[in-house]
This record gives C-alpha cells, structure tokens and sequence, in this order.
C-alpha cells in the first residue's frame, strides 16, 4: 500500500457562479521514502494538489489517503491535529514568524505534542544540527539570510519527525547557491533519513534531485 | 505555559502600539475607578448615620439656625434621652484650596453622643478644659502635618475675623464614612467671640427607644409648627441621606462618563486587536499549516487581548488605589473617600471582559481563516 494514494481526485474553483476546473481524475501513488517532483506551468493546479495532500484545502471530487488515513474525509479539528502529527510543510517565502528565534520558530510544531521542554530543546537542537544552523538558533528571521531562513523552515517541517515532507516552491525565492544547498539538503533528508517528500517545483534543475517527476499540466497528471 | 512566549513575543511586536494602548486601558480604569469609588463613597455615607439619634433642625432650610431654648424643650420631649447641638463653621485655613468641615460643638454633650468617635481620655479632658482647643481628625492632622498643641489660624467667613485654635485632641472614626478630616471646636468660643449673635444651627437627639423615631419625630415637629422657628426632625440616618440625594444627578452623571469611557476604551482596545489581527493574517495561516487549531489561535488571540487590557486595567485600577490612598485627594470632599477592594475588583472583571470583547471579532476572524486563501494573498 502506498503512503499516499490519491484516487479520482478533482478540483474546481468557482469565479463569479462560472465553475473553473484545476484537474479531474487525478490519481496518483507515492511509496514511502520516495522523494517526488510535481512540474507544471503557473496555475496548473500543483500547490492545489499539495494542498489537497496536506488537508489545506478540500477537494470537489476523489480522496487523498496519507498512511491508511482518508484525510479529505477529515473534520476540520481532525485535520489539524492529524497535520500537527503527519505533515512537515515548506514554504517558498520560508513563513518564518519575524518575532520569534529560529529556535522558537522550529519549537513551534512541537508545542502542539506532549514535550516537556527539555525534550523540545533537545529535538529542535537536532533538526538544526541537521540543517547546519546550531550558532543560528538564537537569530531572529530578520538576521539571517534567504537561505539560512529556508533552512530553518526544513528544520521547522522535519522536527516532530511527520510522515511527509510536502515542499512548495522550496528553491523558488532564493539564488542559485542556497537553492542548491536547499536541495541537497532535502535530498539528504530523503537518503539519509529515509524522508517522503513531494515537491513543487518548475525549476527543471530542481526537479532533477528527485527519484521521479511528475508533470501536472491542463489537469493532466503525466509521468 | 508553553505559549506564553509565543503570546509575549505577539504582544511586543509594535512596542509602541502596545504601551500606548495599555496606557488608555490604565488612564480609562483610574477614571473607572475614580468614578465608582465617588458613588460607593456616597453610598457608604448614607450609613453613617444612626437610626438611634435624631437630628432637628429648621424646616425652612438647613442654613436657617435655630433657637438655642429650643435645647431644653426637646430635653424634656417624651422619648428623647439627651439632646446636643452643633453650628457650620465655614473658615479657611490659608486659602480656600485646604477646604475641610469645622463645626461648633456643645461639647459637654456632643461628643457623649458619638461613641463612634474615639480619642484618648486625657486629651478629651484637655480640650474640655480650654475654651480655644479643637478635636481634630487624624487625617486632618497628617493632611496638614499637625502637632497636638499647635495653634490653628482660621479665616472665618460666616464669622469673620482670624479665629486661633489649639489642637487638644485627635480623634479616629470606628467607621470611615465618618470622615477623619473633621475640625470640632467649643460652640462657646463661637458665641463669646460673635458676642453671643448665634445659635444652633441643628440639634442632635438620642432617643431612649429607636424604635419611636417616626412617633418622636412627629411630636416635636409638631410641637414647633406655629413657632417662629418650625422645625424638621429625622432620624440622622435619613439627615444623612438627604445630603446624599443632592448629588442624585451627579451621581447619574458619574455613571453616564463612567459607561461612556467604557466603550470608548473598548473601541481603543477592539481597534488595536484587530489591526494586530490584520497584520498577521499570514501567520495564522502559516500556524494553521502547522497543526494550530481553530480553538487554539483564538484562544491565543484572546489571551493577547486580555493581557493588554487586564495590565492596562491593573495599573489603572492599583494607581487610583495607592494614590488616592497616599495623598486622600478627595477625602476632605467627600469623607472616607478611598478606592474599596470592590471596586478593585471589579475593575479587574470588567479590564477582563473589555479584554474578552475586543479580542472576539479578530479570534473569530482567526478561526475562520481559510489557510489557502491567506497564504495565495501573500504569494
């Protein structure tokens, strides 16, 4: 059984009592451990799909199941708990909270658990040794760099260890040097961790990291 | 607890906003309290007065005197037990800012009639002993920082001509309400001094049953009604009240600025909330994305808006407290004056709720945020 499987998935959008279709019929598998790129044009529907994946969003049609759990049937309490547990998100624009620490901002996922907070310093202290940012911890957003911010945004999605990395445009703000590290960084997640990731990308150069690439155009999902 | 810093960190986020707002919050709760403890004040004064003493005085007004034969009439009245009296004294002391109440006692009885008011024996003697010598309240003496035996000057206005005092007593009141800023000096030295050109201006009686107030009051008003001087006799307890009436419409006054100032702080506080609310519209999303619930981020939005109200509201409510306490402002006007515990806290409940209300709309906004939306507004 794969870890997410989504199944006759469809999305429309409504604009001005005139119905706009994303996609239709959308199915699509990812095993667990496999790191896989969505490609498309603008306005293709990826970030819709990743969306869909996360709980974000609902669906007009079909059901997303994320390791055995139908989460387009979640009620909107469920999902955020479920999410809390499940997904690790990474944002183009970082979405770093300006008035909290790094540190804070990685701690952040973990308030929701049952922590005490020596265990929470000890699992935020491991997400940014893994991201290469310890002598950072104590920076404000403000005080780091495009890259250094992305990275705390990983290190933020990997600490309450979730079931999937869903990753949107993680490259899509910064130069081509710490998009670079960013990807190498995510690729070593997926080898070394053994981290599933799917990732939103329409850099072809990014979209080479992964194991497999998908193209999601006109409401079409092709190999 | 774990969300405390996350709340901390929100709440300095504009410095500035937050100090000015906690400011409005702390001046509009002083008022608050200010306000209130003026109408429990007069409250309290209404019960300072007893239902066992009686006080007569002219039915034509209370500035009207009475004669001073009148005394032995109501002596001999059926029911009454003891009778005193007293004159409005009216002087300054310096200038007419150090305003305080000076009355003229007959002091061999006015004082027998106030158990309430309690000073040591040996200085009772030593004022009963000296036609010039005053009983002064003890906060009088500390308003004023006077020393037993010290001579007081008072400018008298209904009596012109400088009047010297000496301080022989300091009394304390068993209750408040009382007021501990009064100045009772011997009706004698009035009448000598004014060449025997005054009389009382009330008479205070104390009945041998309180229970007959109304059928005792009734029978001396009746005694004196075609007399040139009729006169109108109540329990001390309703004399008291009826000064307190006098300030009904200011006491409807009192409660219109007090709710008026209400709202406008709850517009104050509802306005910084919810630009606070606007500015983080991302966030939320971007902590909804995280797992935040909809039960948690308005529950972190209201505990924001609580803090800065409910601090706001302490340092209002705790500064009228101890300053009021500390410099007894307003005690000279309106006796026993002080910010009560009650109204402590209930300024607290009301910072609280003011807090809870203005916090409503952006923590429902926050809960009903749709996650997508916001975060395609700011891509």
């Amino acid at each position: 059984m794969a870890l997410v499987e989504i199944r006759e998935l469809s999305k429309s959008f409504y604009r001005d009592s005139q119905e706009i279709a994303v996609f239709h019929g959308v199915n699509l598998n990812i095993e667990r451990g496999d790191f896989l790129a969505l490609m498309g044009p603008s306005g293709s529907g990826k970030s819709t799909l990743l969306n869909l994946v996360a709980g974000l969003d609902a669906p007009t049609a079909g059901r997303v199941t994320v390791d055995g759990a139908e989460v387009t049937g979640m009620k909107a309490r469920t999902l955020a708990a479920w999410r809390a547990r499940h997904i690790g998100f990474v944002f183009q624009f970082y979405n770093l909270l300006p008035v909290l620490t790094a540190f804070q901002n990685v701690e952040l996922p973990l308030l929701l658990t049952g922590l005490s907070k020596k265990e929470r310093r000890e699992h935020v202290m491991t997400a940014m040794g893994v991201v290469g940012l310890t002598d950072r911890a104590e920076h404000y957003p403000r005080q780091l760099s495009g890259g250094q911010e992305q990275r705390v945004g990983i290190a933020r999605a990997v600490v309450s260890d979730p079931t999937i990395i869903l990753a949107d445009e993680p490259t899509g703000d910064l130069d081509a040097q710490s998009a670079d590290e960013i990807l190498t960084l995510l690729q070593r997640l997926n080898d070394e961790f053994g981290k599933t990731i799917l990732m939103v990308t329409h850099d072809a150069r990014a979209a080479e990291r992964a194991h497999e690439v998908m193209h999601l155009d006109k409401g079409v999902l092709t190999r | 607890m774990k969300f405390a810093r996350l709340v901390w960190a929100n709440l300095w986020r504009r410095k500035g906003r937050t100090v000015l707002t906690l400011l409005s919050v702390a001046v509009a709760m002083f008022l608050f309290a200010t306000l209130r403890s003026v109408l429990t004040t007069l409250a309290a004064s209404e019960q300072v007065g007893s239902e066992s003493r009686l006080v007569t005085r002219s039915a034509i007004g209370i500035t009207f005197p009475l004669p001073e034969a009148y005394a032995g009439r109501l002596a001999a009245t059926d029911g009454v037990s003891a009778v005193s009296w007293a004159n409005w004294f009216g002087g300054i002391y310096i200038n007419s800012q150090n305003f305080f109440a000076q009355f003229a006692v007959d002091a061999d009885t006015y004082f027998p009639m106030y158990p309430e008011v309690r000073m040591p024996p040996e200085q009772l003697a030593a004022f009963m002993q000296e036609r010039t010598a005053v009983v002064a309240g003890k906060g009088l003496m500390e308003r004023f920082g006077w020393q037993l035996g010290q001579t007081i000057t008072l400018q008298g206005t209904i009596f012109p001509g400088d009047w010297d005092f000496t301080i022989r007593a300091v009394y304390v009141p068993d209750n408040p309400s009382f007021g501990d800023e009064n100045f009772f000096f011997h009706y004698d030295y009035l009448l000598e001094r004014t060449g025997r050109f005054v009389t009382p201006g009330w008479f205070i009686l104390r009945l041998g049953d309180p229970s007959q107030a109304a059928a005792v009051s009734a029978r001396i008003d009746e005694q004196f009604k075609n007399s040139r001087a009729p006169t109108k006799t109540e329990t001390e307890r309703a004399f008291q009240a009826g000064f307190v009436t006098m300030w009904g419409n200011v006491a409807f006054l009192v409660r219109a600025i007090g709710t008026a100032v209400f709202f406008a702080i709850l517009l104050v506080a509802a306005n910084t909330m919810m630009m606070a609310a606007r500015e983080r519209v991302h966030e939320v999303a971007v902590m909804k994305t995280l797992g935040f619930g909809d039960g948690l981020l308005s529950a972190l939005v209201l505990v924001e808006a609580v803090l800065i109200t409910g601090v706001g509201g302490l340092l209002g409510i705790a500064g009228a407290r101890l300053l009021f306490g500390a410099t007894r402002a307003l005690s000279s006007i309106l006796p026993g004056f002080a910010v009560a515990w009650s109204t402590v806290a209930f300024g607290i409940a009301i910072a609280i709720g003011l807090g809870l209300a203005s916090g409503a709309v952006p923590a429902w906004q926050a809960a009903r945020l749709s996650v997508v939306q916001a975060l395609r507004r700011v891509a």
